[in-house]
This record gives C-alpha cells, sequence and structure tokens, in this order.
C-alpha cells in the first residue's frame, strides 16, 4: 500500500530521474521537434518537488491534483497539458483516498490514457507518449491479473513501455511540432514515449527498492 | 463587447500582435499570453484560465492561438474554467495574425461571438499573394 508520504517520495525519484535524463530527452526532442523537452519537464516536476511534494497533502485525490496543476502552469511545452491532464485524470480516481494499491494502478493508467487521448487527440501508432503508455498499462492489468507481486508486475510493465519506445523508432509521427517531418521522423526514438517509459521504470525501481528495503 | 485572448509560445507575439488589432479595432476587452512565468517559450493553461477570468464578458470570450502546445493549453484552460464559462468560451482556427486583427475590428463593431470567429475564420481564407 502507498500513503501520501510514500507516494510523495516515489514522485521525487521521478523529479530526480527526469533531472538526471534531461539532457537526454532535450536531444531526441532535437531531432523531430523542438529540442525542450527534458528541460521543460525538469522544470515542471521541479516545481512538483519544491511546491508540492515538501508537504504532501494526505488526500492522494488532491497530492495528484497539485501535481497536475503544477505541470500544466509550469512545463511550458506540450509535456505540460499532457502530463498535467493525465494527473488531473489519475487524481480523480484516487479523490478522498489516502492509500492505493498497485492492483489500483491499471485503472489509473487507463485514466491517464483517456486524458492524454483526449488533450493530444492522439491513438496509439502515432509516435507519442501513448505508445509506451497503453502496452505498460495492459502489461500491467494482465501481471495483476495473473497475481503476479508488484514488483514483477511493474517490471512487466516497465519493459513494456520500453518495447513500445523500440517500436516509436519505426514509425512516422503524425501529431505534434515532428510531424512537420514526416517520413524523416522515422527511425529517431519518441520522446514523449521516452520520458514516460522512464517514469515507469522509476515506479518500478522504486516499488523493487522499497520491498528489498523491507 | 466580445473579448479576445491571444496565446502564443512568446510574450513578444503575444503583445506584438496585440498592439496590432488594437492599432486597428481600438480599445476592446484583450489579453496577451505568452511564454513561461519564469520568461521561456513556451504555453501555461492556468495563465489563459486567468486572462479569461480577467476580460470576461457574458457576450463571451474568443481564444487565438499560435500552434501546437498553445493549442492544448487553450483546450485545458477551458476545462479549468469554473462553473459554466466555458460554454461562453469559444477557441478559433485562424491563422494567428490575420485571425486576431478581424476578430477584435469585428468584436468593437459589437458583434456576437460566433460572429466574431467566423470573421476570424473567413480572413484565414483570403489569400496574401
Amino acid at each position: 500500500m502507498l500513503d501520501s508520504q510514500s507516494l510523495a517520495t516515489l514522485l521525487g525519484d521521478i523529479a530526480a530521474a527526469v533531472r538526471s535524463q534531461r539532457d537526454y530527452l532535450s536531444e531526441l526532442d532535437n531531432a523531430i521537434g523542438d529540442g525542450d523537452h527534458g528541460h521543460n519537464l525538469a522544470k515542471g516536476f521541479d516545481a512538483v518537488a519544491e511546491k508540492v511534494l515538501v508537504n504532501p497533502d494526505p488526500d492522494l485525490g488532491k497530492l495528484l491534483q497539485q501535481v497536475g496543476m503544477t505541470l500544466i502552469s509550469t512545463v511550458g511545452g506540450a509535456a505540460g497539458p499532457l502530463y498535467g491532464t493525465a494527473f488531473l485524470r489519475m487524481a480523480t480516481q484516487l479523490a478522498g483516498k489516502q492509500e492505493m494499491a498497485l492492483a489500483d494502478l491499471p485503472q489509473l493508467l487507463d485514466a491517464a490514457i483517456g486524458g492524454i487521448k483526449q488533450r493530444g487527440k492522439a491513438e496509439r501508432g502515432e509516435k507519442t507518449m501513448l505508445d509506451s503508455l497503453i502496452p505498460a498499462q495492459e502489461a500491467l492489468a494482465q501481471a495483476v491479473a495473473d497475481g503476479k507481486e508488484p514488483d514483477a508486475a511493474l517490471e512487466l510493465a516497465a519493459q513494456a513501455a520500453e518495447a513500445g519506445v523500440a517500436y516509436t523508432r519505426s514509425i512516422r509521427a503524425t501529431k505534434g511540432r515532428a510531424s512537420y517531418l514526416g517520413e524523416r521522423s522515422v527511425g529517431h526514438q519518441d520522446p514523449g514515449a521516452t520520458s514516460t517509459a522512464l517514469i515507469l521504470r522509476t515506479i518500478q525501481r522504486h516499488i523493487a527498492g522499497s520491498i528489498a528495503g523491507r | 463587447m466580445v473579448g479576445l485572448v491571444l496565446v502564443s509560445h512568446s510574450r513578444e507575439i503575444a503583445h506584438g500582435l496585440a498592439d496590432l488589432v488594437r492599432q486597428m479595432a481600438g480599445e476592446i476587452p484583450l489579453v496577451a499570453v505568452g511564454g513561461t512565468a519564469d520568461g521561456r517559450l513556451g504555453t501555461d493553461a492556468t495563465a489563459v484560465m486567468a486572462a479569461i477570468e480577467q476580460i470576461w464578458t457574458p457576450e463571451g470570450v474568443l481564444l487565438l492561438m499560435d500552434l501546437g502546445s498553445s493549442v492544448m493549453s487553450a483546450e485545458t484552460a477551458l476545462e479549468l474554467l469554473p462553473g459554466d464559462r466555458a460554454a461562453q468560451v469559444l477557441l478559433c482556427g485562424a491563422p494567428f495574425v490575420e485571425g486576431a486583427i478581424a476578430a477584435g475590428v469585428e468584436a468593437s463593431l459589437g458583434k456576437s461571438l460566433a460572429e466574431v470567429r467566423a470573421a476570424a475564420d473567413t480572413a484565414g481564407t483570403i489569400a496574401k499573394l
């Protein structure tokens, strides 16, 4: 079970991971977009760490809502409304709850996917963050249904996300700034799919670490 | 009178366009929103929402955006607006400069929100060459 304090620690790990991969994510974006994905996202998660995580709201819904609003107002690029909307949708699922379990995560990610699809007017296969998030959600839902342990389930989700990132190299972009490049976007991996996979891998490491640390 | 909110990635583009619109349309309810709070290029949906609130009129507000994430930020701002105000806000897909000037002039004539948007859309279809 995750309470507000442990969720805040996890979100802090995500902020640190984004910060450490900031230049790499921007480099990926430089090839097919405006080159600011890593820097924008790091700005947003740094603001989350400063404003939201220092004194986390015990209500998980309110905590995730504050994360979403902070990302929306500080990221600057498309990742702001996209990740922001994803967090707002997940917040709705957790409204009034002080604890969540791994079994809640597939439903949360499903809500996030709905938000990103609506905001980005995108579907799977368009070289976006959905290409890593949707396979990860499916893998996680299957693993939870199969009764896998949390660390094994999250490992499968993170692997599915990373396979999704690799898949984005093979397809052309039809959404966002990268769509202006058309065929020339093929061969490059999508920065949004990459940051989503990074976040899922960080969740897996956090849960594996907290189990090992018990 | 219908209000206008101009949303750009760049503070200079948003404010420069607002100057152009005022030159043609005179004093109308108009707010320019551009860049992030810390001075980077980008858009901020909470700033767009605040701009709509700032010039709120029952006649409605038209949003014009430059490209990319400014559209997503405008749509997010509608979702963040309290109560049923979003019903009186329209997004306009017209080219930013041409659309804003046409919308500004139409708004200054006291036209309805739908008429203001239609004028902006028409301006986008006029060939430059």
